[in-house]
């Protein structure tokens, strides 16, 4: 239960972690490319959401829910859906957070997340069309911090994915110019899948999964988008000013691959187990 | 988006309710306390579809300070529901609902608490729907008053909350969504657990003053029920504390075992 009344962190905190680090250790007692204990539960929102997923990350954790509803294509593309996440940190999650209207950091999560899920072409928003330049689906996959202690974007980017693979939503068609509902219910035209994870850089050290305090003292953490197949399909350097060596990128790429074979591995495994539910 | 259809009859011929209940019947009520790691306090509660968690942040030093009150601390409670808690998506800004409901939450939670220990400060009470399906704002009470209890405020009794109304002619305790949507109306009442005063009241529809004075009789008993359990959430979440802390507290842990055994044991009894 911490009480940080600002962003900020003793300098002892500041100098410990640091210690630590060069002696080998980080202050939970993982190893550098550990990532914290992960789980996904499905289906919190069963009864009124067309797909969530609350993700524990530690003691970080995350709800994503999915609407689709019916809407106006955009102008630019009128035989295409639109899939949109956004992000509210609820100032329930943190004492860091407050209250107002979305804040620098709401905003880079969600756009981070939502790179995630369009750079990796997860959802196909061609099949997401009714009618072309009248009507589409809108799928918008929200996420809400209910509990910070680091790192977000990883959990974050999970859930959605989590949310989005087991969406169910109401098929409508075409009829003398209005959508109408046919009464039966669709998946998602998920195409591919993607997680992000993130590295974060203290002093000369680079550590997966960042904790909050990790990120208090962080130089800056750089955030991948990797998909089933090892490749990056976004990434996103931010969490401070710190510049990065292209030595240091690389093997935060390496650290990042390896994680993310892990999180597809949870991910599937999660969506089997439902199915057979 | 799943389109909502007004149901063909809110009681059926057997005097059941839509979802089986009778008419003074409660929903299953879940209550935990401790849910979440970063707040002082924590509670949530599932009342059939409805999901809701409270945390509680404070005492702390209030902002803006232009909202400082001298001789005690300021109460903020935010009731905010998740976009997707809706069959329709809820636009994310803070909406002029969330807004009343979070006033006349501060007002049912205000007279149970010592805020005048704490001049200038603040008490937040963060409440988020994760699901809505009727008897929101009671059911966040309900997870409030436990928050607050968990984050050590100091307070005079818990303060359960119940929505009564009507439907068909019929006096309902705990309204689901469709009987608030369609039913002939909706009376969500909160009481301070000790002395029964009534800090909620809101009512729509309409109702002769007897049978009003009927439904809020209903509502009491309902309070009353859902106290109990409130009681039950809060002990249950500090005995396991206790059990893991261990040895200063040890005369207290055979009691709290002891009470929590009886209580698993008449629970079983009755299934």
């Amino acid at each position: 239960m911490g009480d940080y009344s600002a962003e900020v962190i003793s300098n002892i905190d500041r100098d410990f972690i640091a210690n630590y680090l060069d002696a080998g250790k980080r202050i939970d007692g993982r190893a550098f490319n550990e990532a914290r204990n992960t789980e996904i539960e499905l289906d919190v929102v069963a009864a009124k959401a067309e797909g969530s997923a609350l993700v524990h990350l530690g003691d970080t954790s995350v709800i994503a829910g999915v609407k689709v509803l019916l809407g106006d294509p955009y102008a630019d593309s009128p035989d295409k859906g639109v899939m949109m996440v956004t992000a509210e940190l609820a100032p329930l999650a943190s004492p860091l957070f407050e209250l107002g209207p979305p804040k620098e950091p709401a905003i880079e999560l969600a756009r981070v997340v939502d790179r995630g899920v369009r750079e990796s072409e997860m959802i196909d928003t061609s099949e997401l069309c009714i009618e072309p330049g009248k009507k589409v689906y809108m799928v918008f996959a929200d996420v809400y911090p209910l509990d910070y202690d680091g790192n977000l974007i990883d959990a974050s980017s999970l859930a959605v994915a989590a949310a989005l693979h087991t969406a169910k939503f109401d098929e409508y068609k075409w009829e003398d110019g209005k959508a109408v509902p046919t009464g039966k219910k669709l998946d998602l035209p998920i195409r591919n899948s993607a997680v992000e994870v993130t590295v974060s850089r203290i002093g000369r050290h680079l550590v997966m999964d960042p904790s909050l305090k990790e990120e208090m003292v962080q130089d800056c953490r750089l955030t991948m988008a990797i998909d089933k197949n090892d490749k990056l399909r976004a990434m996103q350097k931010g969490g401070g000013s710190g510049p990065l060596t292209l030595d240091e990128i690389e093997a935060s790429m390496t650290m990042a691959i390896d994680r993310a074979q892990d999180l597809h591995k949870l991910l599937d495994a999660t969506i089997k187990a439902r199915k057979k539910k | 988006m799943s389109p909502e259809t007004k149901p063909d009859f809110l009681i059926n011929p057997e005097g059941l309710r839509i979802d089986g209940r009778r008419t003074d019947e409660m929903r299953p009520i879940e209550l935990k306390v401790g849910v979440l790691k970063q707040a002082d306090g924590s509670a949530s509660i599932r009342q059939g579809n409805t999901y809701i968690l409270a945390a509680v942040y404070g005492p702390r030093e209030l902002h803006p300070r232009h909202l400082t009150i001298n001789d005690r601390a300021y109460l903020r409670c935010v009731y905010r529901m998740m976009t997707f808690s809706v069959p329709d998506r809820k636009r994310p800004a803070p909406s002029r609902r969330e807004r009343e409901i979070s006033m006349v939450i501060a007002n049912a939670l205000k007279p149970a608490l010592f805020l005048q220990d704490y001049p200038r400060a603040v008490v937040d009470v963060f409440i988020q729907v994760v699901q809505a399906d009727g008897g929101t704002r009671c059911a966040a009470i309900n997870a409030a008053s436990l928050a607050l209890a968990d984050a050590g405020i100091p307070m005079k009794t818990l303060v359960p909350a119940v929505a009564v109304g009507k439907a068909e002619g019929k006096l309902l305790v705990d309204l689901g969504d469709e009987e608030d949507k369609y039913g002939g109306g909706d009376v969500p009442m909160a009481m301070l657990g000790t002395t029964g005063d009534i800090t909620l009241l809101q009512q729509d529809g309409s109702f002769a003053k007897e049978e009003l004075m009927e439904a809020m009789g209903m509502g009491v008993t309902a309070m009353k029920y859902i106290l109990e359990l409130q009681k039950e959430a809060l002990k249950s979440a500090y005995t396991k504390k206790v059990a893991v802390e261990g040895e200063e507290l040890d005369e207290y842990e055979d009691d709290l075992e002891t009470d929590l055994g009886e209580a698993e044991i008449a629970g079983e009894e009755d299934e």
